[in-house]
């Protein structure tokens, strides 16, 4: 194995989701004093990455698109043991969807070099679209599976690659390289070590713009983005309440239709 | 001045809150019903570098110092102040070995501590008082090339979960009477006794040492003979206090978060509770003991770091936040109404964990002693 590429989205706190509030003019998140995380799959993603290390050897490289803040983020996956990290950061790159985004990591993956597996989380816990691991796939024209919850590596290094579909799983074998994305069931990731955050503190992060990428423009960004936002609103979800008023057979026979209305019984 | 946490700093903190508010919850129903240390949590905090934190890296540890340390216990204490107060104790019984032992005893004694094979405690306090020290009555006695021990140790954390205990016993008398022992817990004539049954920090095991005719080989001596006053007063004006310190703020920060969370969803005469004045005044007053405590309890950490005595200001943040616990507990109680005194609810258990740390490591009152030591000191005549 000579390389592992991990990537890896900086996502909100779920513990400050509370706090996030949504700008309406821009229609974006408003995510001023929230605290940014791994997002939490693709920490099962660097885990399943140094475990397969642990046996095979090579290097893992944690691969994120993101503004430049990122780097603690990335830091952090470095403190879980990661050897290296290439943060992709552009203002070209703002506002790109799940293709646009594919298309910027397939660049950072060519221009790492010959990569024999990628692994992304399965969706990421903002977004929750689930697209980018199979979009990278395509476009580096690299085979894909997804909900992967069991991995072992074969004796002729091929990948057994536990997959859950609707009611059960599915067991494939595959020639890497390959693009997998890993669900929670997958394993447990390690806990940060002191040891881990002293050693991050001399691991590069290498930032690349798009000088270094030279992807079009067409297929980055906003205006490289197949899709358009048409609009997005905060629904609130309230049990519904409902007074029912009149004498008491009145209000039993009004709830009984209201029972049967619903469904309940 | 710098009040600002470094980056591995923030990490740090970050990587232990993870561990902790995972690891520690599924196991608090138990520690509260037993009484007991969850002894399987041990390796997996060893592994996350808490037991070896202040110990050096030739000796297994991380030796990231200790403001380092004092975020690891406020991070524990924040979820579970038992944990951590087992965990300060561990680190007494680190640091009196690396502080006064030689280079074999460390060899010997500090790696499986850092990795969290067995735990660490120090054994001062006897039947008769810990606070008087030339009072204690267990002997420790040279015949040929042993130590001979007799006598009792009691409330000594981490009593039942330690292979080897440092044991503090007069060689004679006054202050140059007394020396310190690493004794082994199979060691002939020693016992583990009693085991305590605290109404606070139930999962931080604590309980009596005996010691009958117990055999100690003579290079088992920690420090010199006679320097035992020493080793006790470093260990625990340094190690000891600054801990007590930062579990008690732990337990702070709990009682802050549990008041404003209460206050901010119960709701009376149609709003959250925290609308109202009274409540209000109550939360500020657990937040202005929280930031007062925190400035405490790095400054005195800050100084050791940086090489400087510390045990005024280790003394002061162990006293003060140990008290300011105990009253923002109380506050906090008085936030929740009925709701506060009832088991579901945590801030009664912050309030019998607050209790518990005020005694600990020396009382307010010898903390006062100290204190005034220092208050009066410019005015000596």
């Amino acid at each position: 194995m000579e390389r592992i590429i991990v990537c890896l989205k900086p996502v909100p706190d779920p513990k400050q989701w509370d706090e996030v509030s949504m700008d309406p003019e821009t229609q974006t998140l408003i995510r001023e004093g929230i605290a940014s995380v791994i997002n939490p799959l693709d920490k099962h993603a660097i885990e399943a990455a140094l475990s397969i290390q642990g046996v095979l050897g090579g290097e893992v490289v944690l691969l994120s698109m993101a503004p430049p803040s990122a780097a603690s983020t990335l830091r952090e996956g470095l403190a879980m043991g990661a050897d290296r990290a290439v943060l992709l950061s552009d203002r070209m790159f703002a506002g790109s969807d799940t293709l646009a985004t594919a298309h910027v990591l397939a660049a950072g993956c060519r221009w790492l070099g010959d990569n024999d597996l990628i692994i992304c989380g399965n969706m990421s816990i903002d977004g929750s679209t689930a697209q980018v691991g199979s979009q990278l796939a395509e476009l580096l024209d690299l085979p894909n599976i997804m909900h992967v919850i069991d991995l072992d590596l074969g004796e002729d290094g091929s990948m057994v690659v536990t997959r859950k579909i609707e009611h059960g799983f599915a067991r494939l074998r595959g020639a890497l390289p390959l693009v997998i994305s890993v669900r929670k069931e997958l394993n447990k990731p390690r806990y940060t070590s002191f040891t881990g955050i002293l050693a991050a503190e001399s691991k590069e992060i290498k930032v690349l713009s798009n000088e270094d990428l030279k992807i079009s423009p067409e297929v980055i960004g906003i205006d490289g983005s197949p899709t358009k936002m048409a609009g997005i609103e905060l629904r609130r979800f309230e049990r519904a309440r409902e007074k029912l008023d009149g004498s008491v057979d009145e209000i039993v026979e009004s709830l009984a239709g209201r029972i049967y209305q619903y469904g309940i019984i | 001045m710098d009040f600002t946490f470094s980056e591995r700093e923030e990490m740090l903190r970050k990587a232990v809150r993870e561990f902790a508010e995972n690891e520690i919850p599924p196991k608090m129903e138990a520690m509260e019903e037993t009484g007991d240390f969850p002894e399987e949590l041990l390796k997996p905090m060893a592994e996350v570098g808490i037991a070896g934190v202040i110990t050096p890296a030739e000796y297994g540890g991380v030796d990231l110092g200790y403001v380092a340390r004092t975020i690891v216990l406020e991070e524990l204490g924040r979820v579970c102040g038992a944990i951590p107060m087992a965990m300060q104790v561990h680190h007494m019984g680190c640091a009196v070995i690396n502080d006064f032992g030689t280079d074999a005893q460390k060899e010997k004694y500090l790696t499986p501590l850092a990795k969290g094979e067995t735990m660490g405690c120090v054994a001062v306090t006897d039947p008769s008082g810990g606070s008087d020290l030339l009072g204690m009555k267990t002997t420790a006695e040279l015949k040929g090339d042993k130590y001979i021990l007799n006598g009792r140790k009691c409330f000594i954390t981490n009593s039942h979960t330690s292979d080897y205990w440092v044991v503090i016993a007069k060689t004679g008398e006054g202050p140059k009477g007394i020396s310190a022992f690493i004794v082994d817990k199979d060691a002939p004539g020693a016992k583990a006794a009693r085991k305590e049954n605290k109404f606070g920090l139930r999962g931080a095991n604590t309980g009596e040492l005996a010691f009958d005719n117990c055999e100690v080989p003579k290079e088992n001596l920690l420090g010199k003979e006679g320097g035992g006053l020493g080793v006790a007063i470093k260990t625990i004006s340094e190690t000891g206090r600054t801990g007590m310190a930062a579990v008690a703020l732990g337990i702070l920060t709990a009682v802050y978060e549990e008041a404003g969370k209460f206050a901010t969803e119960r709701v009376l005469y149609g709003k959250p509770i925290s609308t109202l004045q009274a409540i209000q005044f109550y939360m500020a007053e657990i937040y202005s003991q929280l930031e007062i405590c925190r400035l405490l309890c790095y400054r005195a950490t800050w100084l050791k770091d940086h090489g400087m005595r510390c045990d005024n200001e280790g003394t002061l943040a162990k006293y003060y936040t140990c008290e300011a616990a105990v009253n923002a507990a109380k506050t906090g109680i008085e936030i929740h109404g009925s709701y506060g005194i009832m088991k579901e609810y945590a801030i009664q258990r912050l309030f019998r964990d607050a209790m518990v740390t005020v005694p600990a490591g020396g009382t307010g009152e010898i903390a006062k002693v100290v204190l005034a030591r220092t208050a009066l000191a410019p005015f000596k005549k």
